[in-house]
């Protein structure tokens, strides 16, 4: 497959050299040219007036491929625990595996290493149909080697058409190297999960370049499809107490590695970092200024019974620490409620908290694009504005 | 000790801003950089050098141009820089990224390996890991501290979503890097004169050995279908008034939808 102009069509406007993602496309003696940064996003072909640039040939897939591909049926979730207990991103993945699998007529399995059986049947509850459960105390610290071989080893078994797991430290380390070993697509961080009705192949879509663009991914002629998703991204499916479902104990003894975990060690800071879970985050800025805006949400974010959250801009500063930084390198939230104070709203943060049920902006720049996504919208200066609110808020609490 | 520093040149996302009329980037003036998450890679891979002898080597797979990422790597004090450039690696997924970049390691030979945990412009953070698969030796991600490192061993705190873990591995070994790590030096007035000076080895894919299936588009599994601009909800409240006022109809209105 090639993206190719037509010469005698271009009449070098440009719309496409401004419409390419990668900056692939430059004027070359009065004509657009493509060159070696193209993706083939295709997104130049939509872009161009005059329809002047195509596509040459579909790749072909090869007839080994297709009759590959038919063996593989099933979606897989990889469901984390941590402690023993699973963590809650595997219910939301069942619940994106549930739909995926109802729609293509297939079964729903999970593979869940290092917990328990009753663990094993809560992922019943929300959804799976048969989980292998993988215990053993060498199962119970995460380790890539270990995780990656069971992941590989059930795979192999058996070929599951659609592979999930959580976009976690767990998950984006040792993910990879199943893809890799399998000679198949991953695709990170996805924020939706499709079947093409006509292909019947999975579309991931991620966003990419800092959030600033969202790219649709397919893996046409490989299988199994793997995707990892972030945590809170997908909606859980039903949890039903008394649905019929499989638990197989899944022998991996012959699996080594070359590391070892030593120790685990958890920080716990004064405020607990839990984004994830929290029902009220209040998040600071490059508007915070320094310390003293950041102790103001702080107060906020404790009457409240939440957790801080930060732009990249307020963890570059140093006044808050990375583990609370909100967006696309950082986490993934959708809390009840999101105050973002002195946040302006730049597209990488949008993306990480966009989802959240309300958003509160408080920003003293009316233009900031953070009221494009805030259900409420204070215009105002957040040292007075947030010490107000929690005092107000306390009222209410009777604190 | 051998350390080859995987780098990347990108567009710095944090300038890039969407044209709101046609809802595409706007890429003119937007500098290239080298991904900030390597730079930590490389820092972590001098400091090695430092403590224990040896040879940095900064790696880049890209086109011709990256070739200036390599030289500002090697002003900040890389030994030596190799361009991995071919036309027939374009449109390489991470797979087959992943691929070419443990072809030139393999021919280069490595003690330890340090990427950043991940690329800015992609996000994907999987393209050490997949490296590391391809090389046939153990990965540990996101590194926030180095605790020791000898011949054949290294010990290190791996970032966890609730605290660390403690972790060893023999040596060969690839690590990823997150930012607590270090902090990257500046650049020398003597980097920058050798900077100029060095020699950029070059490879293609005949000096990697490639299988052509595993290169560029035909290689990676993955394709992109087709790219759009985020939608972002628009249903906003602006609350007006003096302060006071604000406050108070904010919180009425909360109470009303019953958040409090």
């Amino acid at each position: 497959m090639s993206i190719v102009v037509r010469i005698d069509k271009c009449t070098a406007c440009e719309t496409c050299l401004n419409s390419c993602p990668f900056d692939a496309i430059v004027l070359k003696d009065g004509k657009a040219a493509i060159n070696e940064y193209c993706n083939y996003c295709k997104t130049c072909i939509s872009a161009c007036p005059e329809g002047a640039i195509y596509e040459t040939e579909e790749r072909t897939q090869g007839a080994e491929h297709r009759q590959r591909i038919e063996d593989f049926k099933d979606v897989l979730v990889f469901a984390e625990q941590r402690e023993g207990k699973v963590a809650p991103v595997s219910f939301e993945l069942l619940g994106a595996g549930r739909r995926l699998a109802d729609g293509l007529g297939v079964k729903l399995l999970a593979l869940l290493p290092g917990a328990d059986e009753s663990e094993a049947r809560e992922l019943i509850r929300w959804g799976a149909d048969r989980v292998y459960l993988c215990s053993g105390p060498r199962f119970n610290n995460f380790n890539d080697d270990l995780y990656a071989g069971a992941l590989t080893k059930i795979i192999n078994e058996q070929k599951p058409s659609i592979v999930l797991a959580g976009a976690t430290p767990v998950g984006r380390s040792f993910v990879p190297r199943v893809a890799a070993r399998l000679r198949t697509g991953l695709t990170a961080d996805c924020t939706s999960l499709e079947i093409d009705k006509g292909s019947g192949n999975l579309i991931q879509i991620r966003p990419a370049f800092g959030g600033n663009i969202m790219a649709a991914i397919v893996c046409p002629d490989y299988r199994p499809q793997m995707a990892t998703v972030r945590p809170r991204v997908m909606k859980r499916g039903e949890y039903a107490e008394n649905r019929a479902g499989e638990i197989i104990d899944f022998q991996c003894d012959e699996i080594t590695s070359g590391t070892k975990v030593l120790e685990t060690v958890k920080e716990v800071s004064g405020i607990s970092v839990n984004l994830h879970e929290a029902e009220f985050i209040v998040a600071g800025g490059r508007g915070a200024g320094g310390e003293k805006g950041v102790k103001l949400i702080e107060e906020l974010a404790e009457a409240l019974g939440g957790v801080v959250g930060a732009s990249r801009a307020a963890v570059d500063e140093g006044w808050i620490s990375y583990s609370h930084q909100v967006g696309q390198t950082g986490k993934t939230v959708n809390p009840k409620i999101y105050i973002a104070c002195g946040i302006s709203g730049a597209v990488q943060h949008l993306v990480g908290m966009q989802s959240s049920d309300i958003i509160i902006a408080i920003n003293k720049n009316p233009d900031a694009p953070i009221f494009n996504v805030a259900t409420y919208g204070i215009v105002g200066d957040l040292f007075e504005i947030v010490p107000m609110l929690t005092r107000k808020i306390k009222e209410i609490k009777g604190l | 000790m051998n350390i080859i520093v995987c780098i990347k040149q990108v567009p710095d996302t944090a300038e890039i801003k969407i044209n709101p009329e046609t809802n595409t980037l706007m890429r003119e003036g937007v500098p290239s950089i080298i991904n900030p998450f390597d730079l930590h890679a490389l820092e972590a891979g001098l400091q090695i050098k430092e403590t224990a002898g040896g040879k940095v080597t900064v790696l880049t797979m890209g086109p011709p141009q990256a070739e200036s990422a390599l030289r500002d790597a090697i002003s900040m004090g890389a030994d030596e820089a190799v361009l991995l450039s071919d036309r027939a690696f374009a449109g390489s997924d991470t797979w087959a990224t992943s691929y070419t970049l443990a072809g030139a390691i393999r021919e280069l030979g490595a003690d330890i390996i340090l990427c950043g945990k991940q690329a800015i412009d992609g996000d994907t953070a999987q393209v050490g890991p997949e490296t590391a698969e391809f090389l046939g030796i153990p990965h540990i991600s996101y590194i926030r501290k180095i605790e020791e490192v000898r011949d054949d061993y290294i010990k290190v705190q791996r970032l966890m979503d609730e605290g660390y873990d403690v972790v060893e591995s023999s040596l060969p070994v690839l690590l990823t890097v997150v930012k607590e790590l270090n902090r990257p030096r500046m650049p020398s007035l003597k980097g920058k004169m050798a900077a100029k000076k060095a020699g950029v080895r070059k490879m293609g894919k005949d000096d990697i050995h490639a299988d052509e299936n595993c290169i560029g588009l035909k290689g990676s599994p993955t394709q992109v279908k087709n790219i759009f601009a985020p939608q972002l909800k628009a249903e906003r409240k602006m609350i007006e008034g003096a302060p006071e006022q604000q406050v108070a109809a904010l919180i009425e209105e909360l109470r009303t939808i019953k958040c409090l």
